[in-house]
């Protein structure tokens, strides 16, 4: 697909030594103040990881808490604490950033054949304001805690909660312009530093899912911002917004909050989507079939998700003729991603398919994504959502999207890029295990909930009636098998940083972009500009 | 699936089997075919080139496109026809009140008596429920009913059902509302219509809400201005349930239990048409549950000449109109 037909840049390497960004400098200083948007996506990687693990503790804590159907291991309020943490920092400051800080940051240049994002500066910043936000957040939730949910709703939030409301709403107000940055950066990095020859349509479908996400993040955010503010002002001044008893209105709240938080789903499952993209034309040997629908489907995504959000309040008391709106425009949803999985599925046909870890994963994002996928029909069905919404069969909804989809691509996209980013490979057999750990884990932890969602157990519920308890105890067994698929991972994608084989610069055989540059990359990606003639992945 | 005790209840059943069976067939189609396809043309050799590709195929891509857009159409329309019906109370259904308050439901029966935790309904007889809370967001969920709506500081909701078998179902609040969000369940309870009507006579409310409205409209001094025969400086509230009220502002609304709820807690925002905004606002001053008391006051003040809108309370559930 790329062809280098004149050298551009000038070679950056010394003869006999092998440079890569990894390389060409040493230091702490070199991490931290770097510009590079190698390293950059490299610090993500870390801070997420840890954001992602104090979110996965107090998963555990929860699941250890429902095994019994009395309100036992920790009190109310700490339950109500801990599921408040888990859903913020998981949303936050593990989900939102999660694939585009890390592997749109790492790829969309190198695979726009562009030496670096438009702003390098900015996306440094980005990273400090996101520690920043991310750090103010978890120190409001450990000391002190909040006890809202990560909702957030009105009046509990305004007048009737007792903990540290304000300081979470200001620390994700400051997460906030970490994600806004980003995206301005992707976006013109994309119009503005395409190789020569590399027109839109020619675009990796990765870059046309970063570019969505990138979109709504700009657009949404700010009304998130609204929101928080327009939170705190109405607790700390006491002007009555949200609260009816002042005159306020706190189905208003919903409506904000939800009008940001709908296209935020899109935000974690698109760039999620674009990976899928990649992995399956590499190992069938395919371009994605139908590569036209596909891009403009995120589109189609990008632009639905914002006018779907009144589908989380079809029992708030809105207009029941609001409702049907929303509720049609949902069912919209379901076409463009069923246009997605259709052509994925018909990009295997009579291709050459090659069983490894990555593919493993990029299946099981289409197991995982078609029946949260699926089940979302049930909850844009009207009658069917005034039964199953805000009990668990809405937790089990979204955790097999957001968990089942974006997490389980976050790991198919560490392990089909580390050994691009790292240059080792990782170990196989390990990986392949870890990867169906993962699938039956989810499946065992979350597929118990759309049964207890469907009996009717409400969400956030620290004790529950006793007919509830069986489906509760086989998610929570599952949950242990879900940890091992976590685990499993980290140790041994550490190890092969060190005892790894050396990947070389194309271990998979694949055509696109990013693998014609050498493992790791260069520091400005390329020894030459390349030039692009073909869509991404033509044989 | 769960058993359904409401008249609603096999639709609904239907309705989830129906998108039960139209998901699984998708899941398996698209799962079965990417496991054979995986098994079919897997890699046999690393230097394998596959030949042939499938070609751009226009009824191919616009089959899965236009296909399931009827589908889910037809999924849509189906959900809304019952949910509208779902929404919408039939006119014979009695009112019972619903007041949610952390972390406890209270419920006022037709002839006033209150009763915690616990709604007692007789079977066969569709009941409206219309409810507020005193403070924080709730959420009214009896999962064998398949009803739930929020129950919303500062206004009325409403939903309702119609039970079709005795006995005690789980009532749950669904909508996150403090830290015994998780304690605040209940039991509604289908009781046989004779056994009911034997219940509400036990269930021994000293006086009607009606009564107890009467009480209050003295004691906050509401008859001082609205005096029944037309002649104080505010207008008479006899009759007035389900009237046209017009307003100073030019509009008419109906004089519902919003419209009488409101016009306690901000008069000035409705001040009837010829009359001078001199109430005073009793927001703050009076419960949730004094106000439903004072709507049944004002809902008993019948007018001589014209038919009642609405059943009085305080008499029993009509049975006449069969239950299924």
């Amino acid at each position: 697909m790329a062809t280098i037909a004149q050298p551009v840049g000038q070679p950056i390497e010394q003869p006999g030594r092998f440079t890569h960004y990894l390389n060409s400098e040493y230091g702490i200083r070199s991490w931290l103040f770097t510009t590079d948007h190698k390293r950059i996506a490299w610090l993500y990687v870390i801070t997420l990881t840890l954001a992602f693990g104090l979110g996965a503790i107090a998963a555990g804590l929860i699941r250890l808490a429902l095994f019994t159907p009395q309100g036992d291991v920790v009190t109310a309020q700490g339950y109500d604490e801990l599921f408040t943490m888990h859903g913020v920092i998981m949303v936050w400051l593990f989900l939102i950033p999660s694939i585009p800080a890390t592997f749109g940051n790492f790829f969309l240049p190198i695979m726009l054949g562009a030496r670096d994002l438009a702003f390098p500066r900015l996306n440094l910043l980005s990273w400090y304001i996101y520690v920043f936000g991310g750090a103010w957040v978890v120190a409001a939730l450990v000391y002190g805690g909040v006890d809202t949910g990560w909702t957030f709703y009105t009046p509990y939030s305004t007048e009737y909660s007792h903990t540290n409301v304000v300081p979470t709403e200001m620390g994700i107000f400051i997460v906030g312009f970490s994600t806004i940055l980003t995206a301005l950066n992707f976006i013109v990095t994309t119009h503005r530093m395409r190789a020569p020859g590399l027109t839109w349509f020619r675009l990796p479908l990765f870059v046309w899912t970063i570019y969505a996400t990138s979109l709504i993040m700009l657009l949404a955010t700010p009304v998130l911002a609204i929101a928080l503010l327009l939170l705190v002002i109405q607790r700390v001044w006491t002007v009555g917004i949200f609260d009816p008893s002042l005159g306020g209105d706190p189905l208003l709240f919903q409506h904000l909050f939800w009008f940001y938080s709908h296209p935020a789903v899109y935000i974690m499952i698109l760039p999620a989507m674009g990976v899928v993209s990649e992995i399956i034309p590499s190992f069938t040997r395919r371009p994605v079939f139908g590569y036209k629908a596909v891009a403009i489907s995120s589109f189609g995504l990008a632009i639905v998700g914002f006018l779907v959000w009144g589908h989380h309040m079809f029992t708030s008391g809105q207009s029941i003729y609001a409702s049907m709106i929303f509720s049609v425009m949902s069912f919209l949803v379901a076409i463009f991603s069923a246009i997605k999985v259709f052509n994925w599925t018909f990009t295997f046909f009579r291709g050459s398919v090659w069983l490894q870890t990555p593919l493993l994963y990029a299946l099981s994002f289409i197991g995982l994504f078609v029946m949260g996928g699926l089940t979302g029909l049930y909850l844009a069905t009207l009658p069917l959502d005034v039964h199953l919404t805000d009990t668990y069969f809405v937790i089990a909804h979204f955790h097999y999207i957001m968990v089942g989809g974006t997490l389980s691509m976050y790991l198919g996209a560490m392990h089909y890029w580390w050994p691009k980013m790292t240059g080792r490979m990782y170990p196989e057999l390990p990986a392949k295990l870890a990867a169906l750990l993962l699938f039956a884990g989810f499946n065992l932890t979350f597929f118990p909930q759309y049964v207890l969602g469907a009996l009717g157990m409400p969400r956030r519920y620290w004790s529950y009636d006793p007919v509830y308890q069986v489906w509760n105890v086989l998610s929570s067994a599952g949950a242990t098998v879900l940890a091992l698929g976590y685990i499993l991972p980290f140790v041994y994608l550490l190890w092969s940083l060190k005892y790894g084989e050396k990947a070389g610069p194309n271990p998979w055989g694949s055509k696109g972009l990013e693998w014609q540059t050498s493992s790791p990359p260069p520091r400005f990606n390329f020894r030459a500009t390349p030039v692009i003639t073909q869509r991404p992945h033509t044989q | 699936m769960q058993q359904t005790a409401s008249s609603f209840g096999g639709q609904w059943n239907l309705l989830f089997a129906s998108e039960f069976a139209l998901s699984a067939a998708i899941a398996l189609g698209v799962f079965g075919l990417i496991g054979f396809f995986c098994y079919r043309y897997r890699r046999r050799s690393p230097f394998e080139v596959p030949t042939r590709p499938l070609r751009r195929n226009v009824f191919m891509e616009g089959g899965w496109i236009v296909i399931p857009t009827i589908l889910a159409l037809a999924f849509f329309v189906w959900g809304a026809i019952l949910y509208f019906r779902m929404s919408t109370p039939p006119r014979d259904a009695e009112t019972i009140y619903i007041v949610g308050r952390q972390w406890m439901w209270k419920a006022q029966q037709p002839n006033g008596a209150w009763e915690n935790d616990e709604l007692h309904v007789p079977v066969g007889q569709p009941v409206r429920l219309l409810m507020t809370s005193e403070d924080v967001i709730h959420s009214f969920y009896v999962p064998a009913f398949r009803v739930k709506e929020d129950v919303l500081p500062g206004r009325y909701t409403q939903t309702w059902f119609n039970a079709t078998t005795p006995g005690r179902y789980i009532l749950e609040c669904s909508e996150y509302c403090g830290v015994y969000h998780s304690q605040m369940r209940g039991r509604v309870i289908v009781m046989e219509p004779k056994a009911y009507a034997a219940w509400l006579g036990t269930a021994g409310s000293e006086s009607s809400a009606a009564a107890i409205g009467q009480r209050l409209f003295h004691d906050y001094g509401c008859i001082n201005c609205h005096n029944p025969d037309g002649h104080g400086p505010a207008p008479s509230l006899v009759g007035l349930y389900g009237t046209e009220v017009r307003l100073e502002n030019g509009q008419t609304v109906t004089a519902d239990e919003s419209y009488i709820r409101q016009s306690i807690l901000d008069p000035a925002s409705q001040v009837v048409y010829g009359f001078r905004p001199i109430m005073p606002s009793f927001n703050g001053k009076i419960s949730e549950e004094q106000i439903l008391d004072l709507i049944a006051y004002i809902k008993s003040q019948k007018n001589p000449e014209q038919p009642p809108i609405s059943k009085t309370p305080g008499t029993l559930p009509n049975r006449s109109d069969g239950s299924p």
